[in-house]
C-alpha cells in the first residue's frame, strides 16, 4: 500500500466551478465534497467532460471557485490572495497530460525546472544547478542532460521532466492530470512506478486523474467517480471495484476491456444506451437517469443526495435512500 | 480457414529530406474469412502504414511500396492501377480511422456520404440509397435516423460520428473492414457500444476485421488472433490465448507485464520497458528490439531473427527460440 495516514490533508466542501459559455452557464463542477488524507492517492475517473480537470484546477486555485471551500492543513485557502496565495501554491503542484505541450520547447531542461525554483526564490547560482541535477536524478534522468531541450527526450522522459518541475518546490500535494494517457503502454509503467517511489520517499499526496480504470485501481487508495460535474461514488479502490453501488460506476467498470481473453469471454457487459448529455443542459434530478438502466420516477424529480451508505463508501443515488 | 487477405514480405518506405524511412520492413500476416485479427505495438511501429498500404491510401511519392505483395482473394492489390483500386475501396475493403472528422466530409450531410458509395458501386437510385442510409444509421444505433440522416457531421457527438463512419464503411457490405484505433478517442462506455456493434456486424455479415489498437484489453475482447509489431516488423503472431497466456517474444512479454492486472497489488511494481524503439531512418542490422531486450545475446545485434513457428497456431521472431540458445531464456 501507499503511505496513507488518517490525517486529513485536504478537505473539499461543496465546491462549484461554473463557466459562462455564450450567455449560458456550464456547470463543470457542481457541488462536490470529499477529503484526501496525507500520503494518500485519490483516483478520479469519469468520462470526458465530466469535470475531472476542472475539479483539480479549482482545488489548486488555478481556477477561482464559483462557490465552496478548500481547506488545506486546516486552513481555508479559497479566499487567499497575494503573497499568502503564492506561499500556499508551493504546497500544491500539477502534472499535466501532454508531455509535449506542457514543456516550453525553447527552454532547456535545466531552465524548465529552474524556473519553478526562481519563482519561489528557492535557490540561486551553484546551489540552483545542484538542486536541478538532484531533481533530475530523483526522476531517473541523467543529470548531465541539464542543458538539453525537451525534443531530445522520449515521451516517458518528458513526463519525468514535468514531474521534476512539479517536485522542485517540494510540494505536499500533486494533482496528476492524466499523466500517462499520452504515453505508450510500455512507458506508462515507468512513470507510475516513479510516482509511487516518490510518494513513499517524500510522503506525497496525490489526486490521480485518469481514464484507464485498471491503472487507477492499481495506483489509488480510494477512487472517486464523476459524472456531469457531480461526484456519484467514492470508496476504497478494492471495494469500489468489487462492489460498485452506483449504476454508472457499475456500467463504467463493466465497460473496461480487460487484457485477459478468458475473462473477456465470460463477461457480461452493461452497455449503456446513448451519449453523455450536454453539460449546458443536464437532465433534471439525477444527471445519469437518461442512461441509467435502473432509473425510477423519483430520479427525474429529485437530485439524489451525497451520503455515506457504508463506512467510507459514499454515493449519490436514489436506490440507496 | 479460407484466407481473404495475405500480406507477404511487405516493405514500405517514405522518402524524406533526412533519408529513407523504412516504416514497414518485411511484414507477413494473413486474415481468414470472417475472422477478426488485432494488430498491436508501440507508437511508430508501422501499424497504420501497414493498414493504409492495403488500400494504397498513401501518396506515392513520398511512399514507395518496395517489395512484397498484398493478396486480396488471391489478387495482388499492389499490382492494381489506381482506377482498379477505386473499385476495391469502400466496396470490398473499407477503413475506419481514429478521428472521424478527418475522413468525414464536413460540407456534406451524413446521409449523402453514406449514399455516395451505394450510388457509385451499386448503381442504386438516389431515393433507394437515401432509404438505405437511414437503415444503416439505425443499424449502427443512431437514434432518430430519419432526422439525423440530413444532418452534418459537426452536429453529431464524437461517438455518433464514429458510428456514422462505420455506417459509411459498411454501406457496401465490404468483405474486409480495417479499423485503425476506432475507439481510442472515445470514452469507455461509448467504446463498449462501438466494439459491441463491430462484433455484431462481424457475426451477422461475416465481415473480416483488422483492428489496430494499443489497448490489449480491446484485443482480448474483440480478436481471435493477434499480430504484434515492433520497428516495422511482425515479431510475434498467434491466437489470443497463445499471445496472452503463452507469449514467446520478449517484447510481447514486456508489453503484457507493463499493464496492471486487475488483481495486481500495489506492492508488486509494474515492469516497464526502458529505452525507445530504433530510428527507422537507420534501422539496426540485427533484431530491432535487441537494444531494449533483457535477454539479448551477441547474435541479436548482428542478425535479424526470422518469424518461426513455435506451435501450430503461434509464430515468433527471436533468437532465443533457436536450438543453440535453449536454456538462456532469461525471463
Ligand atoms: N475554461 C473553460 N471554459 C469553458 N468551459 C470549460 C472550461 N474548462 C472546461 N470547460 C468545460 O467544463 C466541462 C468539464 O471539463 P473538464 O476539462 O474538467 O473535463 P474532464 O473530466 O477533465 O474531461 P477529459 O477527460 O476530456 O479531460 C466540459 O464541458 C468542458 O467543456
Ligand atoms: N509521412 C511520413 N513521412 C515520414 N515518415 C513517416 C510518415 N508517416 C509515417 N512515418 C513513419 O513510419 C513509421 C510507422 O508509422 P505508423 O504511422 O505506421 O505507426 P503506428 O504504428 O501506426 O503508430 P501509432 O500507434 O502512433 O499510430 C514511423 O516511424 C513514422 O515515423
Ligand atoms: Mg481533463
Ligand atoms: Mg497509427
Amino acid at each position: 500500500m501507499g503511505t496513507q495516514t488518517q490525517e486529513t490533508l485536504i478537505e473539499v466542501r461543496n465546491l462549484k466551478k461554473f463557466f459562462k459559455v455564450g450567455g449560458q452557464t456550464l456547470k463543470a463542477v457542481n457541488d462536490i465534497s470529499f477529503t484526501i488524507n496525507r500520503g494518500e492517492t485519490l483516483g478520479v475517473v469519469g468520462e470526458s467532460g465530466c469535470g475531472k480537470s476542472t475539479a483539480g484546477r479549482t482545488i489548486l486555485r488555478l481556477y477561482e471557485p464559483t462557490a465552496g471551500e478548500v481547506i488545506f492543513e486546516g486552513k481555508n485557502i479559497s479566499k487567499l490572495q497575494g503573497s499568502e496565495l503564492k506561499a500556499m501554491r508551493r504546497n500544491m503542484q500539477m502534472i499535466f497530460q501532454d508531455p509535449y505541450a506542457s514543456l516550453n520547447p525553447r527552454m532547456t531542461v535545466g531552465d524548465i525546472i529552474g524556473e519553478a525554483l526562481d519563482i519561489h526564490g528557492l535557490a540561486t547560482g551553484q546551489e540552483r544547478k545542484e538542486r536541478i541535477q538532484e531533481l533530475l536524478s530523483l526522476v531517473s534522468l541523467n543529470p548531465g542532460h541539464i542543458d538539453r531541450f525537451p525534443h531530445e527526450f522520449s515521451g516517458g522522459q518528458r513526463q519525468r521532466i514535468g514531474i521534476a518541475r512539479a517536485l522542485a518546490v517540494e510540494p505536499k500535494f500533486i494533482v496528476c492530470d492524466e499523466p500517462i494517457s499520452a504515453l505508450d503502454v510500455s512507458v506508462q509503467a515507468q512513470v507510475v512506478n516513479l510516482l509511487e517511489q516518490l510518494q513513499e520517499k517524500m510522503g506525497l499526496t496525490y489526486m490521480f486523474i485518469a481514464h484507464d480504470l485498471s491503472m487507477v485501481k492499481y495506483i489509488s487508495d480510494r477512487v472517486a467517480v464523476m459524472y456531469l460535474g457531480k461526484m456519484v461514488e467514492l470508496a476504497e479502490s478494492e471495494k469500489l471495484y468489487e462492489k460498485p453501488l452506483h449504476p454508472y460506476t457499475q456500467a463504467l467498470l463493466s465497460a473496461i476491456p480487460i487484457p485477459d481473453p478468458e475473462v473477456e469471454r465470460k463477461r457480461e457487459r452493461i452497455v449503456l444506451q446513448g451519449d453523455v448529455p450536454s453539460p449546458m443542459n443536464p437532465p433534471s434530478g439525477c444527471h445519469f437517469r437518461t442512461r441509467c438502466p435502473k432509473a425510477m420516477p423519483e430520479c427525474a424529480a429529485m437530485e439524489p443526495v451525497w451520503k455515506e451508505v457504508e463506512p467510507g463508501h459514499f454515493t449519490a443515488c436514489h436506490l440507496y435512500n | 480457414m479460407e484466407k481473404i487477405l495475405e500480406v507477404r514480405d511487405l516493405h514500405v518506405t517514405f522518402h524524406t529530406y533526412a533519408g529513407e524511412v523504412q516504416a514497414v520492413r518485411g511484414v507477413n500476416f494473413e486474415v481468414g474469412k470472417g475472422e477478426a485479427i488485432g494488430i498491436v505495438g508501440e507508437s511508430g511501429c508501422g501499424k497504420s502504414v501497414t493498414a493504409q498500404s492495403i488500400l494504397k491510401l498513401l501518396p506515392q511519392p513520398p511512399v514507395q511500396y518496395k517489395q512484397g505483395s498484398i493478396l486480396f482473394n488471391g489478387q495482388d492489390l499492389l499490382k492494381k492501377s489506381e482506377k482498379e483500386m477505386e473499385k476495391v475501396r469502400g466496396k470490398e475493403i473499407s477503413m475506419i480511422f481514429q478521428d472521424p472528422m478527418t475522413s468525414l466530409n464536413p460540407t456534406m450531410t451524413v446521409g449523402k456520404q453514406i449514399a455516395e458509395g451505394l450510388t457509385k458501386h451499386h448503381k442504386m437510385s438516389a431515393a433507394a440509397a437515401h432509404k438505405r442510409a437511414v437503415e444503416l444509421l439505425e443499424m449502427v444505433g443512431i437514434p432518430q435516423p430519419e432526422r439525423r440522416v440530413n444532418q452534418y457531421p459537426h452536429e453529431f457527438s464524437g461517438g455518433m460520428r464514429q458510428r456514422a463512419m462505420i455506417a459509411i464503411a459498411l454501406a457496401c457490405q465490404p468483405q474486409l473492414l480495417i479499423a485503425d484505433e476506432p475507439t481510442t478517442a472515445l470514452d469507455v462506455t461509448i467504446q463498449a457500444q462501438i466494439l459491441e456493434l463491430m462484433k455484431e456486424l462481424q457475426k451477422k455479415l461475416g465481415t473480416s476485421i483488422i483492428l489496430i489498437t494499443h489497448d490489449l484489453g480491446v484485443v482480448a475482447d474483440m480478436c481471435e488472433r493477434v499480430i504484434v509489431m515492433y520497428a516495422g516488423k511482425v515479431v510475434e503472431s498467434g491466437t489470443v490465448d497463445e499471445i496472452f497466456y503463452n507469449p514467446q517474444h520478449p517484447y510481447t512479454k514486456g508489453l503484457l507485464r507493463s499493464v496492471p492486472r486487475l488483481d495486481q497489488n500495489r506492492n508488486e511494481p509494474l515492469t516497464p520497458i526502458y529505452g525507445t524503439p530504433p530510428d527507422l531512418l537507420k534501422p539496426p542490422a540485427g533484431c530491432g528490439y535487441a537494444a531494449r531486450c533483457e535477454s539479448a545475446m551477441r547474435v541479436c545485434q548482428l542478425y535479424d531473427p526470422k518469424l518461426d513457428m513455435v506451435r501450430s497456431n503461434h509464430q515468433s521472431a527471436c533468437w532465443l527460440h533457436h536450438p543453440l540458445a535453449q536454456g538462456k531464456t532469461g525471463s
